[in-house]
Parts: structure tokens; sequence; C-alpha cells
């Protein structure tokens, strides 16, 4: 994990840049706010739960939005909810980060046409940073999503913007079809 | 039983049913409909609609009746009868044990149906969900508010001609 990743030398020393070191310790305990709103939150909680256990990447949830990094909206906003997301969010501190979990969150999912009280898409009140599609998305897909969150927090240097940020980060993303591809005939070989 | 055909045997559940609705007919005459004796929810229409509170205190404390269970009350859009209406599930719950469906009509622009909410307090949320989804109004009803969608939300959702409204306090609603 990036820091840890180069040994120690024989004096205990690394050296390192500040951003480095500091983007090292918010993305080794990103604290989600524990709120839920659907069925997407059961499996969130799976998440949290023994057989996934976040706390091994330092993610746990915090019950208050002062505590908290982090914003997993996992499940259905409502109209009403809106609001109240909204509300939640700007309780948080900066820096914040903002996962959707799900279809519903994400564009409204199950709820976009005939879903007259439901948001078509958390996006259109808060800034998201990552989404995870799924309805629901299984817990590896929010690991999926949160260790993107982390790899965000690695490309964020003092004085950058999150949407340049987010342009390295898309940058360094790879296509994980020719990936995949790759698997396959080193398999098949 | 008037509506019912020759040799037709109905299962037992019915024609307790329909024993139960001749004792509201008795009382009531043409305040209610016939008696519908379908299998699956067996039904008579209050065509009286300011009479509905006491036909169901009668159909609550009547020894022969004792519908002291409303399972569910859920609310009916009928575009081409220009009618809103209710239909109420009642059973008599660890007593006489048979079960009925009730439906109540009323206008569909400004129509109003008396409240059960005092009889059987279920009613109570139900009608405001009924309310909140139709738009029928419930005279007498102890907190006649919306339940589900927020206070200021326009139109009644489950109504035919329900058009979603553009935007929510500034936010997009369709998609
Ligand atoms: S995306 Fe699917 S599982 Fe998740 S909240 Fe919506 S309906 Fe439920």
């Amino acid at each position: 994990m990036g820091l840890l990743d180069a040994s120690f030398s024989k004096h205990n020393v690394v050296v390192t840049s500040v951003d480095n070191v500091l983007n090292w310790a918010r993305l080794s305990s990103l604290w989600p706010m524990g709120f839920g709103l659907a069925c997407c939150a059961i499996e969130m909680m799976a998440t949290n739960a023994s057989n996934y256990d976040l706390e091994r990447f330092g993610i746990f949830p915090r019950s208050s939005p002062r505590q908290s990094d982090l914003m997993i909206v996992a499940g259905t906003v409502t109209m009403k909810m809106a609001e109240r997301v909204v509300r939640l969010y700007e309780q948080m501190p900066e820096p914040r980060y903002v996962l959707s979990m799900g279809s519903c969150s994400n564009c409204g999912g199950p709820y976009w046409e005939h879903g007259y009280h439901v948001l078509k898409g958390v996006d259109r009140v808060i800034p998201v940073d990552v989404y995870v599609p799924g309805c629901p998305p299984r817990p590896e897909s929010l690991i999926g999503g949160l260790m993107k969150i982390q790899e965000l927090i690695r490309m964020e240097q003092i004085g950058l913007s999150r949407t340049d940020a987010l342009k390295k980060l898309a940058a360094k993303s790879v296509d994980p079809q020719q990936a995949i591809e790759r698997e396959r005939r080193a398999v098949r070989a | 039983m008037s509506d019912m055909e020759e040799g037709r045997v109905l299962p037992q559940s019915v024609q307790q049913s329909a024993a139960a609705y001749e004792v509201v007919r008795e009382a009531f005459g043409p305040a209610v409909s016939d008696f519908d004796a379908n299998e699956f929810m067996p039904f008579f229409e209050v065509l009286e609609t300011e009479k509905w509170q006491d036909i169901a205190l009668f159909m609550r404390d009547h020894p022969r009746l004792k519908f002291n269970y409303m399972a569910c009350l859920s609310g009916v859009d009928y575009p081409a009868e220009e009618k809103l209406g209710i239909v109420c599930n009642l059973e008599s719950l660890g007593v006489l044990g048979h079960r009925i469906a009730v439906k109540v009509k009323c206008a569909r622009n400004g129509g109003s149906i008396p409240t059960a909410s005092y009889v059987w307090h279920t009613a109570n949320w139900h009608e405001r969900e009924a309310f909140d989804m139709f738009g029928m109004q419930f005279t007498g009803h102890p907190d006649p508010r919306r339940i589900l969608c927020p206070e200021d939300w326009e139109g009644f959702p489950l109504r035919k001609d329900y058009a979603v409204q553009e935007s929510y306090h500034g936010i997009k609603v369709p998609y």
C-alpha cells in the first residue's frame, strides 16, 4: 500500500514527501458516515461486518457527519430525503468524499420512470466522486469503489483541485477489458 | 342474497361473509349495495357515503358481526365514473372468523368520505395514505395530513392521470 511498500532502511528512516504522508494517512482511515437509505444499505452493512471486514482498510462507520470524511449513499434517495442528504453532506468537514452505491443513487435505478418520489441520481444534489453500479452491488464491488476513493486520495496534492485529481485518476486508470483479456490469454497459454 | 344464481355452491368462507352481509342489509337497507359473492374477497358497497361511519360502527359492535379488525384500507381511482373510493378489508379476528370487504366512493373532485379512524384506529394512517395518494378528504379525521409525500408535494401520485411535477425545491424530478 503505497508508502509501506518501500521497506525501511536500516536506520528506520523513510524519506518521502509531505503529500505522500498526508494522503497515506487519510486513505488509511476513511471514516464513512453510518447511514443507509434502502436495500443497498444491507449490502453495505454486510461489507462492514466480519466476512468482508472493512476495518482491515481502516474504514469504519461513524455516527456523526462531523466525524466522517466519506459519505456512502447506499440506497434509494427519495425527494424527501434529498434535502437531508444535502444537509448531512454540508455538515461533513472538508476534505470529504462521496461514493454513490447502487443504481438508485446513481440514476434512480428501478424507479427511473415511475418512481415519482425518487431522486434520479444523487449527483443532482451533491457532487459524487465514485459510482458503484449494481442493484445492489456485491460487497466486492463496494470494496472496489472504496479502493477507487483511496486511489483518488493518493492522486491529491496540496494546491491541486478535486477536479484535477479526478482527471489524474482517470488518466491513470486502465481499461479493465484489456486486463481481463490478458488474464484469459495467460490462462489459455 | 338476491344476485346469486341457483345451484351454485359457495365456499364456506363466502357463505359466512354472505350471512354477515345480510345482517348489515337488514339494518341499513338501500344504503348498501347487493353482495358480490366472489371467492377472493367478497364485498359490498356503501351507496350512501354519509352512512359509512354508522355502518362501520355497527359492523364492529353487532354481536353477529364483530368485525374487530381492519386488515387494510386502500384507495382506488375510478376515472370513468369520476369517482374516488376506498376498499376496507375487515375481519373478525379470533371471534367469528369471517371477513368481508367494503367499498365506499365519493366524487373525484372535492369528494369526501366520513372517517372510520374512530371505529378502527388502523384506519387513521391508512386514510392518510389514501388521501396522500388519491386526494379524497376524510371528514372528521383527527390528523388529515399527507403521510408519505412531503407536505408541499403537488398532486396525488396514484391517480390515473397523475403527471409528475417538473421540480421540487429546485431539484429536477423527472428522469
Ligand atoms: S440499487 Fe437496487 S438494491 Fe440498491 S437501493 Fe436501489 S433497488 Fe435497492
